[in-house]
């Protein structure tokens, strides 16, 4: 178990190297000059030299990537072009919005996804697993903004039941930030729903056709305990795995939600840096996302012994 | 691998018209996604016949609703949000296809090499596990903000991301069949080893790689949306869906055709790209439908 754990930080490590060098490329492969880039459409040459000679543009690449990975270790990820502010501070005030909706969005679709794919399994072939699987493929093919548009449509601008966009932050009571994390997380889960239902239902599946499940149902074990005791928690490995690679649908479409429902969080702060070109920002979120996607999968891989322990390293 | 010969004496004696029926009765859900699909190719192949110039603004029909005259109403700059939709499937379109295209041809030829060679498989694993590692769109966004935004830019950024799942893929039909007698027998025939990757090997990944190029056209249609959406996509001005959604969103309340409109085409397509794909997975990779 201990040189599994070693040498899957290892691979992690290296992964996250792998990640810090695409950004870093990305930056100097690009068609134009990144000092140009960095300092703005309207930029003198002047700065531009002021910028390039600043950032040391002009030593070997090699010297460059060692300097900027050494910043980033230390959790230096750069200032903003367009608000001087360093860019970790920008992250942390927003970390907030974007956490409270991509935690409660998981609790949410987790739940709803693996109740639907058990059921879905358990009724296979029959009307409501039809149902529940043409809902799944509905949820893949729905776009997160169409999707967030169509319910702010219906339950905040029809039916007012809900605000239509926005965010309250958890220390304004919990119940406004429900509130107004209801319609997201509906719209952000969606796609993350379709996904772990599917997966759920074929693993479902697959161990219900197992021998102890005769078993377990000649005996008369309620159906209940049958699914959830002696069923779920075998068909566990793949429904956790897809859970951890969703995780990556679930980056993207916070993006999306957070400028749907105007969530002034870390999706939003990447869209606006758009705009500006503020290239940090988005180098900078970037990396942060993908470490936090690499660090879930990597307990993933390792929860795997714990959900069955017939798997030893 | 040679495919077995198909039951030829009873499929010809039927009628064209009964094997149709036939077959549509087995896959109503493919035979529904083609149909749509068909729709919009035929749609953004006739745009200029059936829709106006999407690219007209008339100040004087701002914000108009659905009417006998303008099926799908106006928008905020007076365009006629019908033409506008009719070419945003040309967009949408062009983009799902070459992206498929791209993707699974550079995907193919990198996963038989690293199949077939242990040193360069290293090699390519590890890079293709550290671009797995960025989500998708953040990468396609970092790569669009960089370059000025076309359409050709568009489809790198959406291609690139995608190329490991089939380099993956394609690896892992190597390397099971490398190791069947039919391989080994070619090899000590004496054949090279570009034949041997071209006519032994390429024809199993044939099926697979058909059904993978479905969901990335999909998924491929999905992220140029979000992209037009977010800004980091298809120039502003170009009439894409999701170009179309981001500059009507202050109008969802006012003129929710304005933004209904290419967001159920966009749904619509993705829809049927995603049923095909499903039909297809459960016709070419029975292995396949039972994993997932």
């Amino acid at each position: 178990m201990l040189s599994y754990l070693a040498q899957r930080l290892v691979s992690t490590i290296l992964v996250m190297t792998l990640v810090g060098i695409f950004v870093f490329l990305l930056l100097h492969l690009s068609a134009g000059d990144p000092a140009a880039i960095i300092a703005g459409d309207y930029a003198t040459p002047q700065q531009i030299v002021a910028i390039r000679q600043r950032l040391g543009l002009d030593d070997p690449l090699l010297v460059q990537f060692g300097r900027w990975a050494l910043r980033v270790i230390q959790g230096d990820l750069g200032v903003s072009i367009f608000s001087s502010t360093p860019v970790s501070a920008l992250i942390l005030q927003r970390l907030e919005p974007t956490l409270s909706l991509a935690l409660l969005t998981m609790l949410f679709a987790v739940t709803i996804a693996v109740t639907f794919g058990v059921l879905a399994a358990w009724k296979a072939g029959r009307p409501i697993d039809r149902l529940l699987m043409g809902f799944s493929v509905l949820g893949f093919s729905m776009p997160t903004f169409v999707v967030g548009y169509g319910l702010i449509y219906i339950f905040a601008i029809e039916l007012r039941w809900l605000p239509v966009q926005g965010y309250r932050a958890l220390a304004d009571g919990i119940g406004p930030w429900f509130l107004h994390l209801v319609l997201p997380t509906v719209t952000l889960g969606l796609a993350y729903v379709a996904l772990i239902a599917r997966m759920t239902r074929a693993s479902m599946q697959e161990v219900l056709e197992e021998d102890y499940i005769r078993t377990a149902n000649a005996k008369g074990v309620p159906a209940r305990t049958m699914l959830m005791k002696h069923a779920l928690k075998n068909a566990g490995v793949p429904i956790i795995t897809v859970i951890g690679i969703g995780v990556a649908l679930l980056i993207g479409g916070v993006v999306i939600t957070e400028t749907v429902f105007n969530i002034p969080g870390v999706g939003r702060l990447v869209v606006d840096a758009i705009s500006k070109r503020d290239y940090p920002i988005i180098q900078g979120v970037i990396l942060i996302f993908s470490g936090v996607y690499v660090l879930i999968n990597l307990a993933v891989d390792l929860s795997y012994s714990l959900i069955d322990p017939r798997i030893r390293h | 691998m040679t495919a077995i010969p198909a039951p030829t004496a009873a499929a010809t004696s039927a009628r064209p018209l009964a094997r149709f029926g036939r077959f549509a009765r087995r896959n109503p859900t493919v035979l529904l996604g083609a149909a749509i699909l068909i729709f919009f190719l035929g749609v953004a192949i006739a745009a200029p016949l059936i829709a106006g110039d999407p690219m007209l603004k008339l100040p004087t029909r701002r914000l108009q609703p659905p009417s006998p005259e303008l099926w799908f109403g106006t928008d905020h700059l007076g365009q006629d949000v019908f033409a506008r939709t009719v070419y945003g499937a040309r967009v949408s379109l062009i983009v799902g296809f070459s992206v498929a295209a791209i993707s699974i041809l550079v995907g193919l030829v990198i996963g038989l090499f690293a199949g077939y060679y242990r040193w360069f498989d290293n090699i390519v694993m590890r890079l293709m596990d550290g671009l797995m590692a960025i989500p998708a769109i953040l990468l396609a966004i970092a790569m669009v903000a960089l370059n000025q935004g076309s359409i050709a830019i568009v489809v790198a950024a959406i291609a690139i991301p995608e190329l490991p799942r089939v380099v993956r893929l394609v690896r892992s039909i190597v390397l099971s069949v490398r190791e069947l007698p039919f391989v080994e027998a070619a090899i000590a025939c004496g054949a090279r080893t570009p034949r041997i990757l071209l006519r032994h090997i390429t024809p199993s990944t044939i099926a697979p790689l058909v059904v993978q190029a479905t969901y990335i056209c999909a998924s491929a249609i999905l992220v140029e949306a979000s992209l037009s959406f977010l800004g980091a996509g298809v120039p502003p001005e170009v009439p894409s869906w999701g170009n179309m959604i981001a500059s009507s969103r202050l109008y969802l309340a006012r003129a929710p055709w304005t933004i209904f409109c290419p967001a159920i085409a966009l749904a619509l397509v993705v829809l049927a790209v995603n049923l095909l794909g499903d039909g297809l997975r459960d016709r070419l990779d029975p292995r396949l439908s039972r994993r997932l």
